[in-house]
């Protein structure tokens, strides 16, 4: 463990990301309470411009609503959906390609059919019908990131259980009788873990922009603020007033470019030999 | 080779059945009962049409039934009717698709061009100042949400320089012909394709650049230079060629990012297409052309994954397709 902070703090993107992690998430569970302004209740007068009065550092919107408190309120909906989704994929997807990856033959050729028939599925056209169905909500749409999400972990896990299986160390496993459940979850996960932390923090990267593109397209939770919502609503008075949709991108862009970072930080940490130079 | 191109689309054509099958309760799901949502979407909602809208669409039939009435409908080209637009889903979508064609296509071209172009770049030139600068700027552009790109694009494009026209497919009224409208459209065309584009762009720099910097130290390459071939010979036809396998297959994996992005580059640009349809039949709640469009961009993510899988066999010919 002490190893590797040592080699995930040597890397450059690692510490930047890191840092740019601790801070969207600060702001996520502290913000709210230092900043009381509800982020729906009209401040001042609409469409003021930034930097004009220091309560409403970033200007207020078209119904005089403060965009700053939008940023903070909005770093949580868009952490945790980012979160929680990339988890209940791999709920799903760890599952999926370790059976098929242990079990090998029939059970790997309709588990692995059946992931390549989500993969197929364009993913984003599959998020908004199902959102769309389903009604948004955070519920729904931690859901439909999940269901689009997947794929890629089931076969990044299958590729990992295939390699391990036949390791002595497992045969050793097999031989003094342990249950199949056993040697999967005890002995061989744990050292398939590498791989698949770097790719969940790629995830949520991901899953955050997923969410905020679904918001933007009127498709988020219509009782949170999130930033893909602030864009959308400030889209029809982009020629009045750049602010509303410029900084909330911002804050998206740098969440998102964090993750980007920490993910090859973890990378050159978890597998030094596939890190040198880059991905 | 002629019997892996009919394995291949026989496969898609299955998957694309599953697809079809899978919409169909997808619909299904859709809150309300359908006829009832269809008497409303029509504007008559009493007993008598309710009852013969059922009928007429085999909605009182029992679910396997159904199923097999709409697969039918879907095989033969029958993608339902849209009551909102008062036409049926097929034609809808077939007046869109040139224009999504058109926009996805020419995004695709450019981010494949210039990604490689950089990502090569970038690898030659590894260490320096420029490899560091192109580096950071294809890690910012891909953690940028697309529909922000637009946005910003159109604000410094067309709001503070006023270059570029930030809506629609062509100049509204204009009537041009010809030269001047290919011109029209072209210079309407740009900004989407560009948005579209930077992503992808972004993405298959950082994969070329990867990819070349692993292949020079393959033993090959060492080799090729023992042999005494020029640097560019070696750089262009043993490391660029053989560095470009796993920017390919990345190109067939992306399609349907491509068309997803589509969807939110239409939105903002008003660009007649598909993905627009899709968004206007999303605001309507309109389930019968949102499940149509998305029969259709699946049907497009398939068509482009069988032709990346042969482009793939052409750039590398060792790859046997005997299974």
């Amino acid at each position: 463990m002490k190893q590797f902070w040592k080699s995930m703090l040597k890397s450059p993107s690692g510490v930047i990301g890191l840092v740019i992690l601790l801070v969207a998430v600060s702001v996520a569970v502290f913000g709210p309470m230092l900043f009381p302004n509800s982020p729906w209740r009209m401040v001042q007068r609409p469409f003021l411009p930034p930097f004009t009065l220091s309560t409403v550092p970033l200007g207020t919107d078209a119904l005089g609503r403060d965009i700053f408190a939008g940023m903070i309120f909005g770093a949580r909906v868009s952490l945790l959906v980012g979160l929680v989704s990339t988890l209940a994929a791999l709920i799903v997807g760890v599952p999926i390609g370790a059976m098929a990856g242990y079990f090998g033959g029939k059970v790997d050729d309709a588990l692995m059919r059946f992931t390549e028939f989500f993969q197929t599925i364009p993913s984003f056209a599959l998020a908004i019908v199902l959102v769309a169905i389903l009604q948004p909500s955070i519920y729904s749409i931690v859901a439909s990131i999940a269901v689009v999400s997947w794929p890629p972990v089931a076969r990044l896990v299958r590729g990992e259980v295939l390699s391990l299986r036949t390791r002595e160390y497992v045969q050793a496993a097999v031989v003094t009788g342990q249950s199949n459940s056993w040697i999967i979850l005890r002995e061989i996960l744990p050292n398939a873990l590498s791989p698949v932390i770097v790719l969940a923090s790629l995830m949520v990267a991901t899953a955050i922009l997923l969410e905020s593109s679904l918001s933007f397209l009127g498709l988020g939770d219509p009782n949170l603020i999130s930033w893909g919502y602030m864009v959308g609503a400030g889209r029809t008075v982009i020629r009045q007033a750049w602010w509303i949709t410029v900084f909330p991108g911002i804050a998206i862009l740098i969440s998102v470019l964090g993750l980007n970072l920490i993910g090859e930080g973890l990378n050159d940490a978890l597998n030094p030999r596939l890190s040198r130079e880059g991905r | 080779m002629l019997s892996f191109v009919a394995q291949r689309v026989l496969k898609g054509v299955i998957v694309l059945l599953a697809i079809v099958v899978l919409n169909f309760f997808l619909i299904r799901l859709a809150p309300g009962d359908p006829a009832i949502v269809m008497a409303g979407e029509a504007g008559a909602s009493d007993q008598a049409f309710v009852k013969q809208l059922r009928e007429k669409f085999g909605l009182d039939k029992p679910l396997p039934e159904q199923l097999f009435i709409y697969v039918k409908g879907v095989v033969s080209l029958d993608l339902g009717f849209s009551f909102r637009q008062q036409a049926p889903v097929a034609k809808l979508i077939g007046e869109r698709l040139p224009a999504t064609l058109l926009l996805t296509l020419t995004a695709f071209a450019i981010s494949l061009t210039l990604g490689i172009l950089f990502g090569t770049f970038a690898a030659r030139l590894a260490g320096t100042f420029l490899d560091t600068a192109i580096t950071v700027f294809a890690l910012i552009f891909y953690a940028m949400p697309i529909f922000w790109v637009a946005l910003m694009g159109i604000l410094l494009f067309s709001v503070t320089m006023d270059w570029l026209p930030s809506f629609g497919y062509e100049t509204v009224g204009a009537n041009l012909t010809g030269l001047a409208h290919a011109v029209d459209v072209a210079k309407h065309l740009i900004m989407p394709a560009m948005t579209l584009g930077l992503f992808f762009m972004a993405t298959y720099t950082r994969m070329t650049r990867a990819s070349m910097l692993e292949v020079k130290r393959l033993d090959f390459v060492k080799t090729a230079r023992a042999k005494g071939l020029s640097d560019a010979v070696i750089q262009r036809r043993h490391v660029l060629r053989n560095a470009l396998l796993p920017v390919v297959t990345l190109a067939g994996v992306h399609s349907g990012t491509l068309i997803g992005g589509a969807v939110i580059t239409e939105t903002v640009f008003a660009w007649p297409g598909i993905g627009r349809l899709m968004y206007d039949a999303l605001l309507q709640r309109d389930y019968n052309l949102l499940l149509g469009v998305f029969v259709i961009c699946s049907a497009m993510v398939l068509t482009f994954n069988l032709i990346t899988d042969l482009v793939y066999r052409l750039v590398d010919p060792r790859i046997e397709y005997a299974a």
